[in-house]
């Protein structure tokens, strides 16, 4: 791609959208998608360090047979706290929220989002329903799991249900509304010359992402609502005691859930994409069967949720139907696996902190992705559903790649966010405590599942400590592996050497403004001319600092 | 525990176990054929392709259109066969063998209840015999739960308001786990038990021991008299509903067309909610006694429709009593009423 360059000197100079306001008013009420996404940052990471308090929790818990820690009702709470807090107010908003939000109109070359005030809307949205479940969680606690099925959570429950179904209502909107500028902004600011084929693979990602959140946001608001009124009021929607269904819930709530995985690993995925190109100065290989994969798997990943129910009284006709589709969706997969990998063929790889991240996303997705087919079997289902293999399967898809690809982003990401490098080392160290924690925190638990101990268990038999203790010492290392980024990135802002422009020779638009961008992204709107990671035409200046950041 | 590193596999205590084990193999050799494949190729690319100059510009590669169809019609073909063998056994696990003998389920927070057909009750334990098919007729009083069993490799939720079924043959004596796999509320990992596997004449021993009791069908032909259903269900001058006698297991003509077999789920939703099905020729006149009976008043009542009825007229077909009464229904003129002088006798 080119653009008009301005001198590295010059841009040093000037203000940015970190300096040229600094009141607390300017951030509250900024329309800066830049802003904006710094706001979700920081609230994401907040609830992230909540989720993971109740993760140390559990582990503590399962460190012993018996239930000796917590009581019952604790222990019950603090999984559901956990899933509740990392699925609706960390993972989902993670990669499109504060990635997305920050890149996405950089990379198309506009000076924001489609709908600035909307952005800042969706923020205020997702903080309103963020605190209510918060307020839920500290108010007596929700012990429902954060699938919250009825009629256990319509009618047994005394916990507070209402409250927390209100807050994952709300924060649905947040999501509606980031999707839906996404989606405006793709179609709508595209900087001229760049032509969907043209987009980087990050932009596809999130607007395939997008369509999920616009089209199975709704769903569970209005699946929220009927399981509130039935909580609050009696009704009988889900309760066979007044001729309601309990699995028309299930139905209801994985006709979202299930795509909200999407939603959790396809903007990952679109940051794998980025990252693998640029460390390894390749087009992408199979461009347009990447970006293609991610549509497939948007639109089959609505198409799949009965494979959550096949030991319930689902017809066994339509598990079947079920089943067909759910293998369907492993072959977009395998088709961005393999063309990741193959992108490094022929080109100049160099294993910097992102790229590692990638890397531990690649070995971690293939497992979750790959044990994804061991449930997608019908007759083995029904041995593994609701054990701890689909604990660990769902943690290497969610964390393994969800998570592995937002760490890789933020990473790569980072000099453009702050203007500041961080340290080679520490984060180097962190990517490898990440993924060795990782693999021993969850894979004693496939092991675990196979033996059949099942999920959201309090105490077990003594013969499944051992691989319990396993996975408690990993969650230890994990914790460090995730405590590091905090203390270095946090150090970098204040203490990192101040990045260039392009410290990585990337090609993204993202890189032809100055780091940190100035408040309008860019001086002059960049004019595309060439395909994505066209690293031919990347001028020979454009190379990352050897000693880069090294603090 | 702790002695040695922990076992891999359950117990294959169940006929369907080594299948469930080979395709479990299948699998973890797929998964770690490919998560080796792909993390190898891409550790033997990341090193052989290793950047050695900053200026580095290297000639993009144009992927040949071969190799993107092969490796997505290569996974195609790995999942036509997991799908294939999966739905088999599936339906392995879930269909019971005509032979298999009845035992009912009942969850309820936070035990099982089981009831044997000749009477034995027990909580949180389930004694069966070695050989012999077993099915399980599994509901549930409250909220859902999952009754699983690792070793025999199956598992059922227990759905309150639906009856749902699996079985099993077990092969190996013995004591295995029983779990409530699907969460239940705060004693939710105290809902275990065991299932103990016994020889058959120990098992014969153990049915008639402190356990025993009145058998369900029994019950379920007093409830049968005590709720007055006889009066509309036998064939005479106060018929307003279907005989029972021969019904099990038949398929039965409803109204507003299609058919339905009165297997055990059928029968028990024409109890609790007989409305929801209506045989072709009668009126839905039957009361809901949905929330008027227990579960295991159900369970009584469906044992007698099953057990007892469905034995002692067991040659009779399932007709609309077209000629026979003076009851609301009989305006439809049926076609096969053939058989009804022969059913008087219910």
């Amino acid at each position: 791609m080119s653009t008009p360059h301005h001198d590295a000197s010059h841009h040093e100079e000037e203000e940015n959208y970190l300096t040229h306001e600094t009141t607390i008013q300017s951030w509250l009420l900024t329309k800066d998608h830049k802003r904006i996404a710094l706001l979700y940052l920081l609230s994401i990471t907040v609830f992230f360090t909540i989720g993971g308090f109740f993760a140390s929790l559990i582990r503590i818990e399962l460190l012993t047979p018996a239930g000796d820690f917590l009581t019952s009702e604790l222990y019950n709470q603090a999984f559901t706290s956990h899933g509740v807090m990392m699925i609706f107010f960390f993972l989902i908003p993670a990669v499109p929220a504060v990635l997305g939000n920050f890149v996405l109109p950089l990379m198309v070359g506009a000076k924001d989002l489609a709908f600035p005030r909307i952005n800042l809307a969706s923020w205020y949205i997702f903080m309103a329903g963020a605190s209510c479940a918060v307020l839920a969680v500290l108010s007596g606690g929700l012990d429902t799991g954060w699938t919250m099925y009825p009629p256990y959570s319509s009618t047994y429950s005394q916990s507070r249900v209402t409250l927390a179904v209100l807050g994952v209502f709300i924060a649905g909107f947040a999501s509606i509304l980031t999707g839906v500028n996404f989606i405006a902004t793709v179609h709508r600011m595209r900087a001229p010359g760049l032509t969907w084929f043209r987009l980087p693979l990050f932009v596809w990602a999130n607007y395939a992402t997008s369509l999920v959140m616009v089209l199975g946001t709704p769903v569970i608001a209005i699946t929220m609502v009927l399981l509130g009124l039935e909580h609050v009021f009696g009704f009988g929607f889900f309760d066979p005691a007044k001729g309601g269904d309990p699995v028309l819930f299930q139905h209801l709530f994985w006709f979202y859930s299930h795509p909200a995985v999407y939603i959790m690993i396809l903007p990952a995925m679109g940051v794998i994409s980025e990252i693998i190109s640029t460390f390894s100065r390749q087009k992408l290989f199979g461009y347009s069967f990447v970006a293609m994969s991610s549509l497939a798997i948007a639109i089959l990943g609505f198409l799949v949720w009965g494979h959550h129910m096949f030991t319930t009284s689902q017809s066994p006709y339509t598990g079947i139907l079920f089943s067909a589709l759910t293998f369907l969706v492993a072959i977009p997969s395998a088709i961005k696996a393999f063309n990741w990998t193959a992108t490094l063929y022929k080109g100049s790889v160099v294993w910097e902190t992102p790229m590692l991240f990638a890397f531990g996303f690649m070995g971690l997705f293939l497992i979750g992705g790959l044990t994804g087919l061991f449930l997608a079997t019908m007759g083995m289902d029904i041995h593994l559903q609701d054990t701890y293999f689909v604990v660990a399967h769902f943690h290497y898809v969610m964390v393994g790649g969800g998570v592995m690809g937002y760490m890789g982003g933020i990473h790569f990401w980072w000099p453009k966010i702050t203007g500041k490098m961080y340290s080679q080392f520490w984060s180097k160290l962190s990517a490898l405590f990440i993924f060795a924690g990782f693999n021993f925190t969850f894979f004693p638990q496939f092991i675990l599942g196979y033996m059949g101990m099942p999920r959201r268990y309090h105490s077990y038999p003594d013969e499944w400590q051992v691989l319990n203790v396993m996975s408690t010492m990993g969650a230890s290392i994990l914790a460090i592996g995730y405590i590091l980024p905090g203390i270095y990135l946090a150090h970098s802002i204040f203490f990192g050497k101040k990045a260039p422009r392009n410290p990585w020779g990337a090609t993204g638009l993202e890189w032809q403004t100055s780091s940190p961008p100035p408040p309008h992204n860019f001086h002059e709107t960049p004019i595309v001319t060439t395909e994505a990671y066209d690293y031919q035409s990347l001028p020979l200046s454009e190379t990352p600092e050897k000693e880069g950041g090294h603090v | 525990m702790g002695k040695s590193f922990p076992p891999l596999f359950p117990p294959q205590a169940s006929t369907v176990a080594v299948e469930v084990d080979s395709l479990y193999a299948l699998l973890v050799a797929i998964t770690a054929f490919f998560t080796i494949l792909v993390v190898g190729v891409y550790i033997y690319l990341g090193f052989k392709y290793a950047r050695k100059s900053e200026a580095e510009r290297p000639i993009q590669v144009h992927p040949p259109a071969w190799l993107e169809i092969a490796w997505s019609v290569v996974p195609l073909l790995i999942c036509v066969v997991l799908f294939v063998w999966g739905v088999t056994l599936y339906f392995k696990i879930y269909t019971p063998p005509k032979d298999a003998i009845t035992i009912h389920v009942v969850g309820k927070r936070w035990m099982w209840k089981i009831q044997h057909m000749s009477g034995a009750r027990e909580i949180n334990e389930l004694h069966v015999p070695l050989g012999v098919p077993v099915r399980l007729l599994i509901t549930s009083e409250d909220v859902i739960h999952a009754f699983s069993v690792p070793a025999f490799r199956i598992k059922r939720d227990a759905i309150p308001g639906t009856m749902t079924t699996t079985w099993f043959n077990a092969t190996k004596t013995g004591e295995f786990h029983l779990f409530c796999a699907e969460y239940c509320g705060t004693n939710h990992s105290g809902m275990i038990g065991k299932v103990v596997v016994m020889e058959k004449d120990a098992y014969q021993r153990w049915l008639s021991g402190p356990n025993a009791g009145q058998p369900p069908a029994v019950e379920g032909a007093r409830l049968f008299e005590e709720l007055n259903c006889v009066s509309c269900h036998r064939n005479g001058p106060t018929q307003r509903g279907p005989a029972l006698g021969g019904l099990y297991g038949k398929t039965v003509e409803l109204k507003g067309g299609g058919t339905a077999v009165a297997d055990d789920s059928y029968i028990r939703e024409s109890i609790v909610n007989p409305t929801a099905k209506i045989v072709n020729g009668f009126e839905p006149l039957m009361p809901v006694y949905l929330g008027q009976l227990s579960e295991e008043q159900v369970n009584a009542l469906l044992a007698y429709v099953r057990d007892t009825l469905g034995k002692e007229a067991a040659s009779k077909t399932v007709a609309p009593p077209a000629t026979v009464t003076d009851a609301p229904g009989s305006s439809t003129q049926g076609t096969v009423a053939k058989s009804d002088s022969a059913s008087k006798g219910r």
